[in-house]
């Protein structure tokens, strides 16, 4: 009924190894982009619904995409090389100061490479940071990467050149000036974002599909064996740690430039890092798709939570939503980690088998 | 199975997009967006104030029946002192009723700090009383900030006066140390450079000591104090970090009546969680102190005797009261645009023109009510803190006394600062400086 997949025939290799190898998944995923890259501007060009309102882009769909972008760079350390770190705030905080400053003291240059190249020294220091790596493991990484983690909120607070010697700590980014298009309504920088988190979601999926993806595989399954079979652990950690903190850095400066503006040390703090890495628990380790739907969870459903009161015409006092909140959202976590350890992507991975086979289940 | 979860996830779908939509308002109305922290660690200084807030638009609603028959309709958003959820509850709140909201005061420095980069695009006023952006006071750069009453480079040079007369003139500050403990955060660090330039000039040494949000932990701060010995220490915090330093200085024995907080520090949340510890504490009074004043028995009778009121224990205390006069200033710049844009409801920008041309005259203060709790304050195009002057109050144990007349602020050293660090801003943001002999 859902998925008709009889006379769908694969004539060759290319066809066979494609992301998504059902028509139906293919049509979906285009519609869906149809809808993100065209219909969005269109409903806010016409006012429609919802979508005439600034606050649907900038207060849930720019965070949200640029938070999952952040969550597809962890999940590529920590869900397919098997790396947990805890240090997703500080590398976003690494983007967003390096592009900051290559802003202020490169001028002339155009904003997208000052994001790109906030990204790379972001994968600079992932990579000095993932050296010890390769001796301790586990939870001890973790820890590592805290260190990472505290060390850089420090150097953002105490380092003056790094704010430009700013007094107050908190820097301003730069107009928005993409090649003369300047990025200032909603909706454009919505695209903008958009457009980042497309490119970089289709690189990692066909990254972790490849060569480098099955090497990171291993790594994380069993190390030893991994080591047995001819994959250097040095190489597959440290390509890890680099294209993960590139795509977390480039989240980050998209997340100072675009979303805040003007922005603090504290916008990059241990807080920022849990909330990324719960994104990805929650989600679904080593899934993409789990990157979008934990960002969704933990993002939008504390809002909607906060707004269904209202909407109801029900006067709640904002303390009582806000504890109600972390009640809400805490349980469903607890619930959805003890029946689906997996996380979403997993629950849409048994929904789709289902629907694949109904009606006729066996 | 799937269907249910299917259908329980489309309605989920439904009433989120439902509560974004929100069915529009009648139309002579005035939308107040009121960002508010009531959870978290700094919510016991953030309920107070946003109590006062609230109450003053509800008394306004009570006893006027609105600005001028226009009702004030206002909605809390919690932003928990967070910069990011601080823009959020931003974006939620500023397209609301028929005309937009008519300024945000989101009681955060740093909430100021990213918002003060949107409002131009939005025009919407910001106002900050006695927070935020020091140099955001020239008007001609930073035309919808406006940084009521005072500015933190306007606390600093009053707390040194007041250190100076304690000593017996400036002249006696040679030679003398002073530490500023300050939360490690754009508000804490906003002091630092006035404090720099009067050390300069009137030659203490001045030193700083940051304390890590949320300020729970300060316990080398205060030994490295111990060891160090100043003649006074300010105190630059917020939340749990004020009482819990108040502790330490009582462990390390440094005179509590030696130290001077900010007027962010020197509420009852502030010294009650020390007892015993915060007495001869001293703080800086943003001009008003706690108390009941003519204001208060309007509040009583019409919004808090009928149940409408959202103080609880902390009605008239120091937070509280500075809530009332923060909706008090924009009530009144609403009125002060009423006067020119007729009285029905206005966009952020004529309310900003409203905020302007804001002259809260002697006179008028006694008429609101608010006699003895503020000087006359005056907003021009060019000077957007309107006043600048500050006094000093002293715990007793139970009470805070004023101890002090009114200082004012030494423009000699602030206002250049203040057209430095707004001409360095205005560069950055490539702004042209506003004429103010132009517009009216």
């Amino acid at each position: 009924m859902f998925y008709r997949e009889a006379g769908q025939f694969k004539t060759s290799y290319a066809a066979d190894m494609a992301v998504f190898p059902l028509r139906q998944d293919r049509m979906v995923v285009y519609l869906f982009l149809l809808f993100a890259f065209i219909g969005m501007p269109l409903l806010a060009r016409f006012n429609i619904g919802v979508f005439g309102q600034d606050y649907i882009f900038n207060g849930i769909l720019i965070p949200l995409l640029i938070l999952s972008l952040a969550a597809i760079g962890l999940n590529i350390l920590t869900g397919y090389c098997g790396q947990i770190s805890l240090g997703a705030g500080a590398f976003m905080g690494i983007g967003a100061y390096a592009a900051y400053n290559i802003s202020l003291r490169v001028p002339g240059m155009p904003l997208l490479f000052f994001i790109l190249l906030g990204g790379g020294v972001s994968a600079l220091v992932g990579i000095l940071f993932g050296i010890p790596s390769l001796r301790i493991k586990g939870l001890y990484l973790a820890v590592a990467t805290l260190a990472a983690q505290f060390f850089f909120d420090w150097v953002f607070i105490r380092v003056g050149w790094v704010t430009n010697y700013s007094s107050s700590g908190s820097v301003n980014a730069p107009q928005l000036n993409f090649f003369g298009w300047v990025a200032e309504r909603p909706i454009d920088r919505y695209l903008v974002c958009l457009l980042f988190v497309t490119i970089f979601a289709i690189l990692a999926k066909n990254l972790v599909r490849g060569n480098l993806g099955r090497q990171w595989m291993a790594i994380r399954d069993m190390d030893i064996a991994a080591e047995i079979m001819g994959i250097r652990p040095l190489y597959a950690k440290l390509t890890a740690f680099a294209i993960s903190s590139f795509i977390i850095g480039v989240a980050g400066a998209l997340w100072a430039f675009v979303h805040l503006g003007s922005w603090e040390p504290l916008a990059f703090d241990i807080d920022k890092s849990t909330q990324i890495l719960f994104m990805i628990i929650i989600g679904g380790l080593g899934s993409i798709l789990g990157s979008f739907l934990g960002a969704i969870f933990i993002l939008v459903l504390p809002i909607m939570i906060d707004l269904v009161p209202s909407a109801f015409g029900v006067q709640v006092s904002v303390q009582t939503v806000t504890n109600l909140n972390f009640v809400i959202v805490g349980a469903l976590i607890c619930a959805l980690l003890i029946y689906e350890p997996r996380g979403f992507a997993r629950l849409w991975g048994i929904a789709k088998e289902k629907l694949r086979l109904w009606p006729y289940p066996y | 199975m799937t269907r249910t979860r299917l259908a329980l996830a489309v309605a989920a779908l439904t009433v989120g997009a439902t509560a974004i939509a929100e069915p529009a308002m009648a139309q002579n109305e005035q939308f107040f967006p009121s960002l508010v922290y009531r959870t978290g660690p700094y919510a016991p200084n953030g309920v107070p104030f946003a109590d006062g807030v609230a109450d003053y638009w509800t008394l306004i609603n009570e006893r006027d029946g609105g600005i001028n028959g226009v009702k004030i309709v206002f909605e809390e958003c919690e932003t928990g002192y967070a910069t990011d959820k601080g823009v959020e509850c931003y974006e939620r709140l500023k397209g609301k009723g028929p005309t937009g909201a008519a300024y945000f005061s989101p009681l955060s420095t740093g909430i100021t700090f990213a918002l003060t980069e949107k409002v131009p695009g939005d025009k919407i006023p910001l106002l900050t009383q006695g927070y935020g952006r020091s140099e955001s006071r020239d008007g001609t750069v930073f035309p919808w900030n406006f940084i009521a009453l005072g500015s933190y480079w306007t606390a600093a040079d009053v707390a040194v006066q007041y250190i100076a007369k304690e000593m017996g003139g400036l002249d006696k500050l040679k030679g003398k140390k002073i530490t500023l403990v300050y939360h490690d955060s754009p508000y804490g660090k906003e002091p630092i450079a006035a404090l720099e330039a009067r050390a300069k000039k009137d030659g203490f040494t001045f030193k700083a000591v940051p304390v890590t949000h949320p300020g729970v932990e300060q316990k080398s701060q205060w030994l490295s104090i111990r060891q160090d010995r100043p003649d006074y220490v300010l105190l630059w915090g917020w939340g749990v970090m004020n009482s819990t330093a108040i502790k330490e200085a009582a462990a390390v024995a440094y005179p509590r009546d030696h130290m001077i907080g900010v007027w962010w520090s020197g509420a009852e949340p502030d010294v009650t969680p020390a007892g015993d510890q915060a007495k001869g504490y001293k703080a800086l009074m943003l001009q008003h102190g706690p108390g009941e004043f003519k204001v208060h028995q309007d509040l009583k009778k019409y919004v808090i005797s009928k149940g409408k009121g959202a103080a609880k224990d902390d009605f008239a205390q120091v937070l509280y009261n500075r809530g009332l006069i923060n909706s008090m200033i924009g009530v009144e710049a609403v009125r002060t645009a009423q006067e020119k844009f007729g009285k029905k409801p206005l966009t952020g920008e004529q309310i900003r023109w409203g905020f302007e041309n804001l002259n809260l005259t002697e006179a008028r203060i006694k008429e609101l009510g608010f006699e003895g709790m503020i000087k006359p304050l005056k907003f021009s195009c060019s000077d957007h803190q309107g006043a600048d002057v500050a006094r000093v109050q002293q715990w007793d144990g139970k009470n805070w006394k004023t101890i002090s007349d009114y200082f004012t602020a030494d423009q000699s050293v602030l206002g250049p600062m203040v057209k430095e660090h707004a001409a360095k801003y205005a560069k950055e943001h490539n702004i042209t400086p506003r004429d103010c002999s132009k517009s009216s």
